[in-house]
């Protein structure tokens, strides 16, 4: 059950909003704790815990953003706020409506728009080999029409229908390997269920300096730097289908994105003014079935790259300067669909589309096997230092936390996982009465971000059931606090314009004072949500904590904080 | 002191070695009765009558001469082994032209090597044909030999198919070694990643089996075409030594129609098989083990450790496999063990000092300066490619006797045009090599590459002299000695010059001499990046241990360091950025194949500006805003604010 905070009415692109009228909600600790918590009720006193959020709903409710932010197109990005009062390096805030983008160019034959005209057969036999290799040169000679051929179509429509029924057998064997590209694309891409109609594929932030890229619906990535004006965009033949996009750490301007059939790596000169760099700036890294490559992780020490197919159940490690990989190999579950280095460096989580999960140890790559009860882990984020893994289950709206034994390289080759995942979060659908009437919040959850400082948390949360009305999807930002003890507490909600579905979430991974948040709409507009905090990471016991506070906390272990299930 | 220093670091080798290499043989040899037990089950296969053929396979396996066969095998793999110890580097030796590969693969160490692999090879065949029976089983059958038809007369004959399979099987051993040699298979390359031995080793088994029945195709295909023309050779000389006949009745096996007998190719392929899968194997353990990871202590516990901990073994001159591990081990343990950094940041007990980050950032400094300067002098010899040399005959020779001088030296007029005269500073001469070289196109008709190619035929023996000498002194050596040779212009030494140029000229026209001589670019830089594994690691250590040292330095012994390991790292990064812009450089990696043979050797070079790069940015993204108050030289600092804007 969610409990507390009355949602805020939709908050339009907030760039605008903090930026127009009031100081961003700052969020001292000690105010969150200002009542006491009663975990036996299912609900709780949702006012006293975020003054500010008040501050957030005092102007008049539904601003639906202004032209600026979702309008035309053309100026690319539209001018960040006045960074006057915060301060803020200038952001761009953009938008890239999906009409403006052209369908992932397909090569279609240029013969359709014409008259018919029917090739002879063998050109047309030697066509479907090259495009659909064996099987498609079976196809079209069962299926052409010229005669005398009546015994050859008869044995290949023999071989055709043993090859179906063989491949079946197989896929009822293996089914990550029945899974076709297309149903890939939607669910294990980072965007969630409806893969088509989204114009933004994937979003990443640079590790270091404020620039970020976007894989677009027409498979062209744009790399967004707030200290200039220049936008290069990055084409390559084989940039297909993009599904991730990720920047190598440690370094200037490398960035990998995952293809249909291969990796890119593109190595962009931050100096260069030119806006579209030749392919020949782009590695590829390819290996023989391994395709499509639907997640990326780097190393956060910049040296290797993992990169991560459903349909292949090896894991590949790159070298990526000198191109040579390293398979790692597991057999049951199937692929791998969802890739997360821990940001220490010491633990990979690796999600597959059968209900188990690996976390594997970064140094001697052994791994511990998580099955789940339900359903396939969805996402997972991991706490700033490695410690603790904040995971969710596809069909459940819980958030399970595990966590892991602090890391040392004695220990070579254990994971050190506690036995059990505990819940640190009910999501469940939850009715809310706010002044502008009844609101639905609350389902399954579709993607996480937790933020480089462990104090916030984003969470996608997808209604579970899209055609009831009221229920929609909202990123809910939660506090937390990873030590002494882990908390975990509502803080409030981002909602979009009316048709506007958050799609993929990044906090920025450099920001000064607190937390920025970037969602990307299904509308195509990127919008960043600041978070102005100050750490908690200040001295045990100084003055800015109530004492109240740390009795509270330190006499249960991992409380769920909403309900208990 | 010779002797004692020489011991003990074949104590410590073997203290370190000696038990991997006993491992990798000891499970080599486990092993050995899987593959045989495979091979048997093969070579008898009878796709009619499965049931038949598993009884019979195994009723072969308990037989006293396959029993026999496996011990034989074991001592095969035994000095097939002891060859992979004697023969293994961890630099790779890359012949820079076609003449030094001739050269290594008549070097008698070679021919040793590549007889020894024939006789094994052979050794293996015969096992095989013994435990494929049939008509393979030995080499002299018994025989009919009817002139009439009275007097039939039971004789011993030469079985053709026995000599053939043991002829293939020689024939591999030869190949293996030959491509042991040309792939450089002796070269141990560490892994990009840790892990356990049994993972890598069923990683790698897949491929090896593929590589290996690949292999053996091919080497059967040779054999069929060698053993068509040559074949009689063998066989007269066996039939004469050993008094055997030739069957008349049976058919020649060194015409078409013999060799095409499948069943006989089959045989002879998995006999190839066999043969490669049982050496691979051994090969692959010893790889595996040999590569794996060793824990140098930091500090020793006990007096008599002193020799085997990091710091000591790092300042010492080890054998290089020893170098590899120890920093190896170093890159490790900057990575993963904070309880060992605290080690490395540790004061010594009495007296306080910081014995053991001196000893490594010292050693890991000298082999990053090491490195620096012999791309400095390769990217001298490149620019000038003999021109400090000729500059000065250029000086004397030319108003005397233009001839044929002047032909080959157009490039070079040119550029001594941009540079003005060879006494100008160090700084433009540099400059105005990397200028011309950049465009390297001077109007000249005949390709840039070969003019720069043909004066490279000796000038070997400058090349070695520069290779020595340190960035800023090798100008000023040259200065001096145009100077020395300025004041003695002999006659005798121009004519000589001036001969040797014409000689050059003459030579380098010849085509086929030239095919033997050149030099292939590719070659010459892998060559000179084949030990920068060592430098990888150094450079990881190193920047991960200054790294580390901004939170858990107690003492701040890294602080002392700081601007001798920043001004280095920069320096090196000035230095190989140059090296990749010069040309014929590529700027990409090759394809690496995926299959058993590794390559990666290739492409150290590039592992090392990546790791390079890293490094620095590690150290500025740490250290942030506080480099600043470090004492750089002002280009290095310029250099360390574009890093720290990351705009590198």
């Amino acid at each position: 059950m969610l409990g507390p905070p009355p949602p805020p009415p939709p908050p339009p692109p907030p760039t605008q909003r903090w930026a127009r009228d009031h100081p961003p909600p700052s969020l001292p600790p000690q105010s969150v704790f200002g009542t006491p918590r009663r975990p036996s009720e299912g609900r709780y006193d949702p006012l006293p815990l975020f003054p500010q959020n008040r501050a957030w709903t005092a102007p008049p409710p539904p601003i639906h953003p202004p032209k600026v932010l979702c309008g035309t197109p053309s100026p690319p990005h539209s001018p960040p706020p006045p960074p006057s009062k915060q301060n803020l390096p200038p952001l761009p805030a953009l938008t890239l409506p999906e009409d403006g983008l052209k369908g992932p160019g397909r090569p279609e034959s240029g013969a359709q728009p014409f008259l018919h005209h029917r090739e002879a057969l063998w050109k047309r036999v030697l066509c479907a080999w090259r495009d659909g290799g064996l099987r498609g040169l079976l196809k079209e000679i069962v299926s052409a029409e010229e005669e005398g051929l009546q015994w050859a179509k008869t044995a290949l429509s023999c071989v055709v229908t043993a090859c179906r029924w063989l491949s079946s057998l197989h896929g009822s064997l293996l089914p990550h390997l029945s899974v076709r590209c297309k149903a890939l694309r939607g669910p294990f891409c980072a965007g969630g269920r409806n893969g088509a109609g989204r114009a933004i594929r994937a979003f990443a932030w640079h590790p270091h300096t404020s620039k970020f890229a976007v894989a677009l619906l027409d498979d062209s990535v744009r790399v967004y730097n707030s200290s200039s004006a220049t936008i290069p965009s990055l084409k390559h033949r084989l940039q297909r289908n993009v599904a991730a996009v990720a920047w190598k750490p440690l370094c200037a301007s490398i960035l990998a994105v995952a293809c249909q059939s291969c990796v890119l790596v593109w190595h962009l000169d931050p100096t260069s003014l030119s806006t579209r760099p030749s392919s020949g700036c782009a590695q590829v890294l390819s290996y023989p079935g391994h395709s499509p490559v639907t997640s990326l992780a780097w190393a956060p020490s910049g040296k290797l790259l993992l990169s991560a197919s459903p349909v292949d159940t090896a894991m590949l490690v790159w070298d990526v300067s000198t191109e040579n990989c390293v398979q790692l190999q597991w057999f049951g579950g199937g692929g791998v669909t969802f890739l997360a280095w821990s940001p220490d460096g010491s633990k990979v989580l690796a999600a597959t589309p059968s209900a188990v999960f690996k976390v594997w140890e970064a140094q001697m790559w052994t791994c511990e096997k998580w099955p789940t009860i339900k359903g396939r882990c969805q996402t997972g984020c991991w706490s700033p230092d490695g410690s603790r893994l904040l995971f969710t289950v596809l069909g459940e709206s819980v958030i399970y936390s595990l966590s892991f034994s602090e890391y040392r390289g004695d220990m070579q080759g254990q994971v050190g996982g506690s036995k059990t995942a505990s819940i640190v979060a009910d999501l469940s659908e939850t009715t809310f009465e706010t002044p502008y009437g009844e609101e639905r919040v609350g389902g399954a959850v579709q993607s996480m971000a937790w933020d480089p400082t462990g104090e916030r948390l984003a969470v996608i949360i997808r209604g579970q059931n899209p055609r009831t009305a009221g229920t929609q999807t909202v990123v809910a930002v939660f506090r937390t606090r990873n030590s002494p003890v882990f908390e975990l507490l509502p803080c409030g909600f981002l909602r979009g314009e009316q048709s506007a579905e958050p799609q993929l979430i990044a906090f920025h991974p450099c920001f000064q004072k607190g937390a920025l948040l970037t969602v990307c709409w299904s509308t195509g507009t990127i919008s960043h949500i600041p978070f102005f905090f100050l750490s908690t990471h200040v001295p045990y016991g100084s003055p800015g904590r109530s004492p109240a506070v740390v009795t509270a906390s330190s006499s249960v272990r991992e409380q769920p904080l909403f309900s208990e299930l | 002191m010779e002797a004692a220093a020489a011991g003990r670091q074949r104590a410590l080798l073997r203290q370190v070695l000696g038990w991997r290499l006993a491992a990798a043989v000891a499970w080599s040899g486990l092993l050995l009765p899987v593959c045989t037990a495979a091979f048997v089950l093969l070579s008898g296969i009878q796709p009619l009558r499965p049931l038949r053929w598993l009884s019979d396979s195994f009723d072969d396996l308990y037989t006293s001469h396959v029993i026999f066969c496996i011990l034989l095998m074991s001592v095969v793999v035994l000095v097939i082994s002891v060859f992979n110890v004697e023969f293994y580097a961890v630099v790779p030796s890359i012949p820079c032209s076609r003449l030094a590969l001739i050269g290594k693969i008549i070097h008698p160490q070679q021919v040793i090597h590549s007889v020894a692999h024939a006789i094994m090879g052979m050794l293996v065949a015969w096992c095989a044909a013994v435990m494929t029976k049939g008509r393979f089983q030995f080499l002299a059958v018994p025989c009919t030999i009817s002139e009439s038809l009275n007097d039939a007369v039971p004789q011993m004959c030469l079985n053709e198919y026995h000599l053939f399979f043991l002829l293939s099987g020689a024939f591999m051993g030869y190949c293996y070694s030959l491509l042991y040699l040309i792939n450089n298979m002796n070269y141990l390359a560490f892994p990009i990643i840790q892990q356990y031995k049994y993972l890598r080793f069923r990683r790698s088994l897949p491929l090896l089996v593929k590589h290996s029945c690949v292999e053996s195709l091919y080497s059967v295909r040779n054999f069929c075409v060698a053993y068509y023309f040559f074949g009689y050779i063998p066989k007269m000389w066996i039939s004469t030594t050993m008094d055997l006949r030739i069957d008349s009745k049976l058919h020649p096996l060194d015409t078409l129609s013999g060799l095409l007998d499948l069943s006989l190719f089959y045989h002879v392929w998995l006999c190839g098989v066999f043969l490669l899968v049982t050496w691979y194997i051994a090969w692959l353990f010893f790889k595996i083990y040999a590569t794996e990871t060793h824990h140098f202590p930091v500090q020793p516990t006990f007096a008599e450790e002193t020799d085997q901990c990091l710091p000591k073994i790092l300042n010492s001159n080890p054998p290089l496999i020893i170098k590899f591990l120890a920093l190896q081990d170093l890159m490790l343990l900057s990575q993963y063990s904070p309880v060992r950094r605290q080690e490395v940041f540790s004061l010594s007990q009495p007296g306080g000092h910081p014995h053991n980050w001196t000893a490594i950032s010292r050693e890991c400094l000298s082999l990053l300066t090491d490195l620096t300067q012999r791309l400095i002098a390769q990217q001298e010899a490149a620019a000038a490619n003999g021109r400090a040399k000729q500059q000065v005959g250029e000086m004397k020779v030319s108003p005397q006797t233009p001839g044929a001088v002047v032909a080959e030296d157009i490039p070079f007029q040119l550029q001594r045009s941009d540079i003005g005269s060879p006494f100008s500073s160090p700084a433009l001469n540099c400059k105005a090599g990397i200028l011309d070289l950049s465009s390297p196109w001077h109007g000249s008709v005949q390709s840039p590459l070969v003019m720069r190619r043909g004066p490279k035929l000796w000038t070997s023996g400058s090349g070695l002299q520069m290779n020595g000498s340190h960035r800023e002194s090798f100008p000023v050596l040259s200065v001096a000695r145009v100077g020395s040779e300025a004041v003695q212009p002999s006659f005798i030494y121009t004519w000589l010059q001036n001969k040797q140029e014409q000689i050059k000229n003459f030579l380098s026209r010849r085509v086929l001499i030239m095919y033997f001589f050149s030099k292939h670019p590719e070659a010459s830089i892998q060559a000179v990046f084949s030990d920068a594994q060592m430098h990888i690691w150094a450079l990881e250590g190193l920047s991960h241990l200054v790294a580390a040292s901004f939170t858990e330095d107690q003492f701040g012994v890294v602080q002392t360091t700081l601007p001798a390991i920043l001004n280095t790292l920069l320096t090196l990064q000035e230095v190989v950025d140059r090296h990749f812009k010069l040309p014929h450089v590529s700027s990409k990696p090759p394809r690496s194949s995926g299959s058993l043979v590794d390559t990666s050797y290739k492409t150290l070079r590039f592992a090392l500006r990546a790791s390079l790069k890293t490094a620095l940015y590690r150290i500025t993204t740490v250290f942030g805003e506080h480099l600043n108050a470090v004492q750089v030289s002002t280009e290095h600092k310029k250099r360390l604010q574009q890093f720290l804007e990351y705009k590198e």
